[in-house]
């Protein structure tokens, strides 16, 4: 159909959308690790379908992977609901557990088959392009190209058509539960959804950097925007960027495809946390020194206020040595507040005496709640 | 039965492996009881994951391949690690599991794109991925067993050492901090140390299954006892268990990994304590609870009360 790299470079494309919008749930459900077990405890479902199909390119292999991520859901819940195990803990000993199973089952049973098990965790982009899709002796495009095809279908339809089901679970589960939307069958509904796409999703990229595509676009689509169509939108977006930069990335050093994509989708990240407007790093560093100066001269204002209503006459005239001394400040620090507050006109200086002005007394009205 | 135990005994290879599995276990499950009463039961997935880039790194750096310079290499990533997620989740309002997921995948991510970059050097003798992944415990050495013990005490001393600190760190941090003590290097002591055990366990077990080595000992333990101390004690008895018995499988049984069969061991004692902990355990409080229902239908109670 196209070149091979065109054909990576769509494969990944389109894995890193399906990933990007179903992980925006994890991320706003605070599940996100729920994906790195779910993505490793599908191996038990893939090695298990295989031993009653014995065929790796079964479509059966699919729906084990999706059943056991389910599966692995479920346990977790379990564990979790008996009260005596932290939810976190339960997750670290579900997967652990699913798949030492699976390793064992395959290098017991399995090892004279192709069923790498570094395969699984790491994926091989490069290889996508020549297991092809052939109908009648046409070549129709890469197999793993209409496979991840369908189950990004399968995830956009999902969510545009329980979009409200999904917002309103996700954000007051106890207003869907009295507007008789079941919390739980949406959330298994999900699960399904995330269980498929890291299926699908990790024979390309390979199932630990499936984590990167769920969680760092969507994370970051999070830092940026509070509208949730906006944020799977912008997840999408994002899940591209990653893909295609990190095949540029991996072309330039002649390295791991799908790591590459990890790596870019992580600057992205960084980016984002760094220079976010109003959330970023730089933003809340920023806000933080601002909130820090106001304070000093709502302070100040506030102090030279208390002192004009309690001496109307001697307050106007309040010495700055003797105020620098009641507020107990370092002479750097005072002298770099009453700077401000010069400048800001909350206060008028004659020789060595300040006064407040009529917008340094409203300011501290305002700092006192009045 | 007499032959396995002989074997263990006399047997070089199988007792150093076993030797070693051991001692990873008691430091993993001492180690492992702070993160899950902090909470922090994941931390140890993204510190296992993230260490690849400094292994990576450690060798492309320095040329050299030894046990030591790597296991350099992988602390230094794993501190770095634990600060990014510490610093996202408290800095901006993404949150905590999703600043580990990334972290973890990230780094990982950049470790793969390393070393597939060092495998391409014409003079690459490749740092073995497959072990890192999957660990190797039939090819550890003594060599290894020395260097996995000497670093185990290391951590199991300044437990001791700073153990009111540790405890009070995962109980009442804000208490510590008003009592006045620096709880931040307490946290930042006890993280280096989880950090210490993580890449320990690697060689071992593996980055995927180094968490469970963590977290399943201490859940086991918790069960038992509501004493930080016999908490810890019992871990760390656990995952010596574990780790002895999983390379007993392995040794005995054809086919059978080390790493997989040492996580099925420590997975089965998590499920055994569940069940049959005293007081805590779900067929205790069954059982209970039958026994209440049955005195206050004797006291005259209503029956679907």
């Amino acid at each position: 159909m196209f070149s091979p790299q065109v054909e990576i470079m769509l494969i990944a494309s389109v894995v890193a959308v399906a990933c990007a919008i179903v992980g925006v749930f994890l991320v706003l459900r605070s599940m996100a690790m729920m994906s790195d077990a779910i993505s490793h405890s599908v191996l038990l479902g893939i090695v298990l379908a295989f031993f009653l199909t014995r065929d790796l390119a079964s479509p059966a292999l699919i729906i084990g992977a999706a059943v056991m991520g389910l599966i692995t859901v479920f346990l977790v819940e379990m564990l979790h609901q008996t009260r005596l195990v932290y939810e976190d803990a339960a997750i670290g000993i579900v997967f652990p557990l699913l798949f030492s199973i699976a390793v064992i089952l395959i290098s017991r049973h399995a090892a004279n088959i192709h069923l790498d098990t570094d395969a699984v965790l790491l994926g091989e982009l490069a290889f996508a392009p020549f297991d092809r899709f052939i109908y009648q002796g046409v070549d129709l495009g890469p197999k793993a190209l209409y496979i991840m095809g369908a189950i990004l279908m399968v995830n956009i339809f999902f969510i545009t058509i329980f979009f409200k089901e999904l917002k309103i679970v996700t954000f007051d589960p106890q207003l869907a539960a009295v507007l008789g939307i079941s919390p739980v069958v949406v959330h298994y509904a999900l699960m399904s959804l995330v269980s498929i796409t890291a299926v699908g999703a990790f024979d390309a990229v390979g199932s630990i950097l499936v984590v990167a595509l769920m969680i760092a676009p969507p994370a970051t689509a999070y830092l940026l925007t509070d509208r949730l169509h906006i944020m799977i939108g912008l997840s999408a977006l994002l899940g591209v960027a990653s893909a295609l930069g990190g095949y540029a990335m991996a072309h330039y050093l002649d390295a791991s495809i799908a790591g590459s994509m990890a790596t870019v989708a992580g600057l992205i990240f960084a980016i984002a946390f760094l220079f976010a407007p109003g959330r970023g790093l730089l933003s809340v560093a920023k806000r933080r020194v601002e909130q820090r100066w106001n304070f000093a001269l709502v302070t100040l204002a506030i102090h030279l206020w208390h002192r004009e209503k309690l001496s109307p006459v001697v307050g106007n005239a309040y010495a700055i040595q003797e105020l620098r001394q009641h507020l107990r400040w370092s002479s750097t620090y005072f002298t770099s507040v009453m700077e401000r507050a010069l400048k800001q006109g909350l206060i008028a200086k004659r020789d060595q005496y300040v006064q407040l002005t009529e917008e340094g007394r409203n300011l501290a009205r305002e700092g006192q709640g009045f | 039965m007499i032959e396995l135990f002989n074997n263990l005994f006399f047997d070089h290879t199988l007792r150093t492996v076993a030797l070693g599995a051991g001692a990873l276990g008691i430091v993993s499950g001492a180690l492992g009881s702070f993160a899950v009463l902090r909470r922090q039961s994941l931390l140890g997935d993204a510190i296992s994951h993230a260490a690849l880039p400094g292994i990576a790194l450690a060798f492309l750096l320095t040329g050299n391949k030894s046990a030591l310079v790597l296991l350099s290499g992988a602390a230094i990533a794993g501190a770095i690690a634990t600060w990014l997620v510490t610093n996202i989740a408290g800095l901006t309002r993404v949150k905590y599991d999703s600043a580990l997921g990334i972290i973890l995948s990230v780094f990982f991510g950049f470790g793969l794109v390393l070393l597939t970059y060092i495998q391409k050097q014409p003079n690459a003798n490749q740092a073995g991925l497959e072990k890192y992944l999957f660990g190797q415990a039939a090819a550890i050495v003594e060599k290894d067993v020395l260097i996995m013990a000497g670093l185990g005490l290391v951590a199991l001393f300044l437990l001791f050492l700073f153990w009111k600190e540790f405890k009070l760190l995962s109980f009442d941090r804000d208490f510590g901090t008003t009592m006045g003590y620096p709880m931040a290097l307490i946290d930042f002591v006890l993280t280096t140390l989880l950090v210490l055990a993580i890449v320990i366990g690697l060689q071992t077990v593996g980055v995927v299954l180094m968490s469970a080595m963590l977290i399943a000992p201490a859940v086991a333990a918790r069960q038992w006892t509501d004493n930080l101390a016999i908490m810890v004690l019992l871990a760390a008895f656990f995952g010596a268990l574990a780790g002895v018995s999983g390379t007993v499988a392995s040794s005995t049984i054809s086919r059978m990994p080390a790493g997989p069969a040492i996580v099925v061991a420590v997975s089965f004692l998590v499920v055994l304590s569940i069940l049959f902990a005293p007081r805590r355990g779900v067929i205790w409080q069954r059982g209970r609870d039958y026994l209440l229902r049955q005195r206050f239908r004797a006291l005259g109670g209503k029956k679907d009360v």
